[in-house]
C-alpha cells in the first residue's frame, strides 16, 4: 500500500506540476524516480515533522499540492498543532500519507503505534480522513486527490494486504462502498479490517448467518446516508477498526445514528483497540489477537447482537 | 582502532537479541557501544539491585531506537538476566524495539519518538537541584535526531537554568535514516551550535575507551553551564558490511545467515 501510494505521488507528479513530495528522513532510496526526474519537487527534509507540515502549508498557499509522508504517529501526534493551524485553519490542499496505521509497527512499541490517529484527525474541521483497504483502492484514492481543495489524511496498512476492492465499485472520497450485502447483519469496516470482516462473513455464512460488509474507506466526511441505508434493514451491526474504540469509526457511526436514526443505536456493537497503550510487542497479528480483534471476536459480537 | 574483548562481548549481546527478535537497529546500536560502556563502567552511579535508588545518576537514551546497546549493557550490569536478551520484541517480552520506563529496570524514560530525551533530562536535572541531590543527568541523542526543534528549545532552557548537572552526548555517526547528515540536513558547525546555545562543548572519538574516560572525568565542564560532548562515531561500527551503510540502520526479517555473518565479524 505504501509503495503504491508513493508510486502514485510520482505518477501525479508527472502529470501535474503542482505536485511536490516532502519526506522527513525516510528510508534510503524512497521515491528515487521522482528525485531523479524532477528533483526540484522532491524534498527529503530532516527529522522535523513540525517544520515539514508548516513548509507544506507555505507551498500550498502558493498553489502547490504537497504530499507529505512519514510514520503515522509522527505525522499526527508530533505536529498536531501545525496540522490544525497551518493546514486545517488555512484549509489547504496538503495530503498527509501516514505509514503504519494501527498495529503495523507492533515490535516497535507504543511510540510507533497509531491507535488514535483517526480520532484526532477526524476532530479537525476541514480535514478528510481516509483508510483504504488495499493497494488497488489506494491507487484509486491517490489518483483522485489532485483536485480535492482541503487537507487529506491517508492512513496506510501494512502492505501486501489481500486485494479485495473492486474496480467496478470505483472510488469517491466520502462515499461508502457496500462490499457485500447482508440480510441478517452488517459489518461496518475501514482500512484492512474490511478483509477480516469478509473472512468472518464467510465463516458465518457456513453457519447459515447472512452478514454483509459496508466499507467506510472515508471516515470523514462520513457518508451518513450511505451507511444508514446499508444497516437500517438488518438486525445487527458490528463496527470493526484497527483503532481505539473511542473516537474512530464506531464512534462516528454512533454519533450519526444518535442524530439521525436513534432507533438503530441498540443494534450496533463496536470492536476495536481497548482504551490503553499496547503492553505487548510481537507482530501485527499477535497484537490484533491481544487486542481482541479477530474473526472469533467478530463472530461473537455479531451473534450476540443477533441474539444467538 | 582494534576492539577489545569487552567491546566485542557487548556487541555479541546485541546480536543475541537481534537473533531472538529477528530484527533490530544494528547500525544505530553499534555506534554507541563504547559510549555506554564507559558511562556504565566508569561514570554513572547506579545499583542494579535497586534501580530506583534516589541517589542514582539518570541516563536517558533519547535515540530510543538504539535500545539494543542499552539492553546489552543493562544485562551485562545485572539489571536483568543476560538470557532475557533473546526475548527481544517477542509479544510478552519486556524488551521492545524501543525502551519503556516501568518495563525494563534501568530505563529512565520511554523513548522512540525522537527529540524527547533532552527536554525530559532538563526536567530531571532541575528536579535534582530542587531536591538538593547530587545525582547527575546524562542524555544521549542521535545526530539526525537533533534535527527536531525540541532539542534546541530544551538546550536554550538548560543554559538559562545553568544546569551544570546535565550532560548531553551526541552519537555523531554522520548518518541518519535516509543517508548522510551532511546531505539530509547539515548540522555543521555543530560544536559552535552547542556553544552558542550555552553548553560548554567538547569533542571525542566515541569508540576510544580511554579518550571517553578522560573526557567524562572532566565533567562538569563548568559549574554554571550544561555540558555537551560530541562523540564522533561510525554507524554499524565493527561490522564492515554495515559501517556507514544506511541500509543497515534497521533490518527486519533477518535470517540465520544474516546473524551468522554478524557473529563472524567479532
Ligand atoms: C519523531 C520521530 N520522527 C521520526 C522517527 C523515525 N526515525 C527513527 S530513527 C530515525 C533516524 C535517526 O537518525 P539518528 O538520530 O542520526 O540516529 P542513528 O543514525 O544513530 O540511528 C528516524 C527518522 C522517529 N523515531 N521519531
Amino acid at each position: 500500500m505504501r509503495k503504491t501510494a508513493l508510486d502514485c505521488v510520482y505518477k501525479l507528479g508527472k502529470i501535474d506540476e503542482r505536485v511536490v513530495f516532502i519526506g522527513s528522513d525516510l528510508g534510503p532510496g524512497v521515491l528515487d524516480k521522482m528525485k531523479t526526474e524532477f528533483p526540484q519537487r522532491f524534498f527529503m527534509e530532516g527529522v522535523s515533522e513540525q517544520y515539514i507540515v508548516g513548509m507544506a502549508a507555505g507551498l500550498a498557499m502558493e498553489g502547490f499540492i504537497p504530499y507529505v509522508n512519514t510514520i503515522a504517529t509522527f505525522l499526527t501526534r508530533r505536529c498536531y498543532e501545525q496540522v490544525a493551524v497551518d493546514l486545517c485553519i488555512h484549509d489547504l490542499p496538503v495530503r498527509l500519507i501516514a505509514n503504519g496505521g494501527g498495529g503495523v509497527y507492533a515490535p516497535l512499541g507504543p511510540t510507533h503505534l497509531a491507535i488514535e490517529d483517526i480520532a484526532i484527525m477526524r476532530a479537525l474541521p476541514n480535514m478528510a480522513v481516509v483508510a483504504p483497504c488495499d493497494a488497488d483502492e489506494m491507487n484509486r484514492l491517490m489518483m483522485s486527490t489532485l483536485d480535492w481543495p482541503h487537507p487529506i489524511y491517508i492512513r496506510l496498512g501494512k502492505g501486501g494486504d489481500k486485494i479485495v476492492s473492486e474496480e467496478k465499485n470505483g472510488f469517491e472520497l466520502g462515499k461508502a462502498i457496500i462490499m457485500r450485502s447482508g440480510t441478517d447483519g452488517m459489518f461496518v469496516t475501514t482500512g484492512v479490517m474490511t478483509q477480516l470482516a469478509l473472512e468472518t462473513a464467510d465463516l458465518l455464512k457456513k453457519d447459515g448467518v447472512n452478514v454483509g460488509i459496508v466499507h467506510m474507506h472515508t471516515l470523514k466526511p462520513f457518508d451518513s446516508s450511505g451507511v444508514i441505508s446499508a444497516i437500517e434493514n438488518v438486525r445487527a451491526v458490528v463496527t470493526v477498526e484497527e483503532h481505539i474504540v473511542n473516537g474512530g469509526l464506531g464512534s462516528a457511526l454512533l454519533e450519526t445514528c444518535s442524530e439521525l436514526r436513534p432507533d438503530l443505536l441498540s443494534k450496533i456493537a463496536r470492536v476495536g483497540i481497548p482504551d490503553k497503550f499496547a503492553t505487548e510487542y510481537g507482530s501485527q497479528n499477535s497484537l490484533l489477537k491481544h487486542w481482541g480483534i479477530t474473526s472469533d471476536t467478530l463472530v461473537g459480537a455479531m451473534m450476540k447482537k443477533l441474539g444467538g | 582502532m582494534q576492539m577489545d574483548d569487552r567491546s566485542k562481548l557487548l556487541r555479541r549481546y546485541v546480536i543475541d537479541a537481534m537473533r531472538g527478535g529477528g530484527r533490530g537497529h544494528l547500525g544505530s546500536s553499534m555506534s554507541m557501544i563504547e559510549i555506554l560502556r564507559v558511562l556504565y563502567d566508569s561514570v554513572l552511579k547506579f545499583d542494579p539491585a535497586n534501580p530506583k535508588s534516589l541517589d542514582r545518576d539518570r541516563f536517558v537514551l533519547s535515540k530510543g531506537h538504539g535500545c539494543l546497546a542499552l539492553y546489552a549493557i543493562l544485562a551485562d550490569k545485572g539489571f536483568f538476566p543476560i538470557s532475557e536478551l533473546e526475548s527481544f520484541c517477542r509479544p510478552t517480552s519486556r524488551l521492545g524495539g524501543h525502551p519503556e520506563r516501568g518495563k525494563v529496570p534501568g530505563v529512565e524514560a520511554s523513548t522512540g519518538a525522537l527529540g524527547h530525551g533532552l527536554p525530559i533530562a532538563v526536567g530531571l536535572a532541575i528536579a535534582m537541584r530542587l531536591q538538593k541531590r547530587n545525582s547527575r543527568v546524562f542524555v544521549l541523542t542521535g545526530d539526525g535526531e537533533i534535527n527536531e526543534g525540541s532539542n534546541w528549545e530544551a538546550g536554550m532552557a538548560a543554559a538559562k537554568h545553568k544546569l551544570s548537572n546535565l550532560t548531553v552526548m551526541m552519537d555523531y555517526n554522520k548518518l541518519q535514516s535516509y543517508g548522510k547528515t551532511s546531505e539530509v540536513l547539515d548540522l555543521e558547525p555543530l560544536v559552535d551550535k552547542w556553544k552558542s546555545f550555552g553548553f560548554v562543548t567538547h569533542e571525542v572519538d566515541g569508540h576510544d575507551v580511554s579518550a571517553l574516560e578522560a573526557i567524562f572525568k572532566k565533567l562538569p565542564f563548568s559549574d554554571s553551564a550544561p555540558s555537551a560532548i560530541i562523540c564522533h562515531t561510525i554507524k554499524g561500527k565493527g561490522f564492515p558490511f554495515a559501517e556507514g551503510n544506511p541500509e543497515w540502520h534497521h533490518k527486519s526479517g533477518m535470517t540465520e545467515s544474516d546473524i551468522q555473518q554478524m557473529y563472524d565479524c567479532l
